[in-house]
């Protein structure tokens, strides 16, 4: 038996200065923390998910169900769908600014837009 | 909409070495390999209108001209947040998927070590060099975020780096490289026996092969033929011949060995392949190994290259900014030469005659199945390309996959 620290080796960094985008490397940070309890929140639900189809179909719940569980087409399409519709809620802010980019329109100041249509 | 879901994780084949995979591990890849389609569909198009509505103009205003290199581009985009969320999100998302093949592999360490060792011991088709010397540029860059690169050893008798690039590479591709992860290399057999279908090689060698996914589609079109899978890295070619083994391929040799020092015979092989390599080796190697490789074909033989499509003079500056991504930000750093550089005079300049050279394009092959119609909604090149009408030489169209090479 190998003496590993696995968690220190799967967490390893990569040679190389790492790239920050945002101004602040502080925010990214967070978004990283943030995008890993994202993930581990879309584990847990397709493990629910999981438990929910063992008993529609009365498998015993049991970890080694859960862990030898496989999906058939329409299951595993479910739940592709699910991660697709989850993502797209978590990145709402990011498409929600694509959508200003592209139409001017959309991003009128309020103040501004009060005076402009007080009479109207 | 069904389509545009790609299958998960447990659609990717398996072999007797396959590490298990629990539920959420699972599940994880799963998650990780939508990001990344997400990423890709949804969120990287928008960078285009950034550029456009607002990266651009702000730049013109600033430097009374537009944007003329590449670099402009880079330096223009790094500013603005909605591309700095993206890339936030896509290098995040390649240090997940690292650290979660890793984490599978690195738990099971042992098992998976034993198992290779049953494949591997006493078998003259795998050669290990415990005295080579790391090429100085492969040891200085952790090509895509792969902490420790393909040679670090963690153990004796390691297999991480193989087998962690095998669990996610189902992630990285977003399942688009077949169940096996050989669409490359079943692509490269297709466009060789269209193009040239006399061709009937006895030795074949696949320089820089990794561990052999897009190798075994060579040795199952020439099931004759003596094939040898050459990597540098030692867990990448342990891994890679107790896989092949344990699928049953008993005619690829894997040899560990830096590509710049191989002890084979002049004019000895009918092919060498490379596939995606030249862009992970520094502009001395890529021209010193290109002579090598020369001298190693016999005459009459085939030397054939994958990689992306170089940048032409007229390759719009958006798209040699996005092809350049990966060489900037995903540890990739010797692509962004290779991009620039003109694949033909390499080959050229390796002692191949002019009159020889060829280029040419062929599409990733996908088993039927759950994996065809996701693969045909993804092809990032194709459309980049097709925007652009960036299709200079002959045979090219825009393909998923670009192959030049020559004859001797």
């Amino acid at each position: 038996m190998t003496e590993i620290d696995v968690n220190k080796l799967a967490n390893a960094k990569a040679k190389g200065k790492r790239p920050y985008f945002f101004d602040d490397p502080a925010v990214e940070r967070v978004l990283s923390i943030t995008m890993a309890v994202a993930t581990e929140l879309a584990v847990t639900r397709e493990r629910l998910d999981t438990v929910e189809r063992l008993l529609e179909d009365g498998v015993p719940v049991t970890k080694a169900n859960i862990d030898s569980y496989r999906p058939d087409d329409d299951a595993a399409q479910e739940r592709q769908q699910w991660h697709a519709d989850y993502i797209s809620r978590i990145l709402r802010i990011v498409h929600q600014e694509l959508e200003a980019i592209e139409n001017e329109s959309l991003n009128e100041d309020s103040e501004k837009l009060a005076d402009k249509y007080a009479a109207a | 909409m069904a389509n545009t879901l790609p299958p998960t994780f447990d659609r990717t084949g398996r072999h007797a070495l396959t590490p298990a995979v629990d539920h959420d591990e699972l599940a994880r890849f799963n998650f990780l390999t939508n990001l990344n389609v997400h990423l890709g569909q949804q969120v990287s198009p928008g960078n285009r209108s950034a550029y456009e509505k607002r990266v651009k103009p702000a730049f013109k205003k600033a430097a009374g001209r537009d944007p003329e290199t590449r670099q402009d581009l880079r330096k223009a985009m790094r500013n603005d947040p909605y591309y700095q969320f993206w890339a936030a999100l896509r290098r995040n998302t390649m240090e997940q998927r690292q650290q979660s093949g890793r984490h599978v592999v690195l738990r099971q360490l042992d098992d998976l070590i034993g198992k290779a060792k049953s494949f591997n011991d006493g078998k003259d088709t795998l050669k290990i060099d415990g005295q080579m010397k790391v090429p100085r540029y492969l040891a200085r860059v952790d090509n895509h975020c792969m902490p420790g690169s393909y040679y670090t050893e963690v153990v004796a008798d390691d297999i991480l780096a193989g087998a962690n690039y095998e669990t996610g590479l189902f992630v990285t591709t977003a399942g688009s490289m077949s169940s096996k992860g050989d669409g490359g290399g079943r692509a490269i057999v297709n466009f060789v026996k269209k193009s040239f279908a006399d061709f009937k090689p006895k030795r074949i060698l696949d320089l820089g092969a990794g561990i052999g996914v897009n190798t075994l589609p060579l040795a199952d079109a020439f099931p004759e033929a003596e094939v040898f899978a050459v990597d540098a890295g030692a867990p990448m070619v342990r891994w890679g011949h107790a896989r092949a083994q344990a699928m049953g391929y008993d005619n690829v040799k894997f040899i560990h060995a830096d590509g710049d020092n191989l002890d084979f015979e002049h004019g000895s092989f009918d092919w060498i392949q490379t596939t995606m390599f030249w862009h992970e080796t520094s502009t001395t190697a890529i021209q010193s190994m290109m002579k090598k490789m020369f001298d190693l074909l016999a005459p009459g033989g085939l030397f054939l290259n994958v990689e992306q499509p170089n940048f032409k003079p007229d390759t719009p500056l958006y798209d040699q900014f996005t092809r350049d991504w990966d060489a900037w930000y995903n540890n990739e750093p010797f692509w962004s030469k290779l991009h620039v550089m003109d694949v033909f005079e390499l080959v050229k300049n390796a002692g191949f005659d002019p009159r020889k050279l060829f280029d040419g394009g062929t599409e990733a092959d996908i088993e039927q199945g759950q994996f065809q119609p996701w693969s045909s909604t993804l092809s990032r090149h194709k459309h980049e390309l097709k925007d652009s009408g960036d299709v200079k030489h002959n045979q090219y169209k825009g393909e998923r996959w670009y192959l030049y090479g020559g004859w001797k």
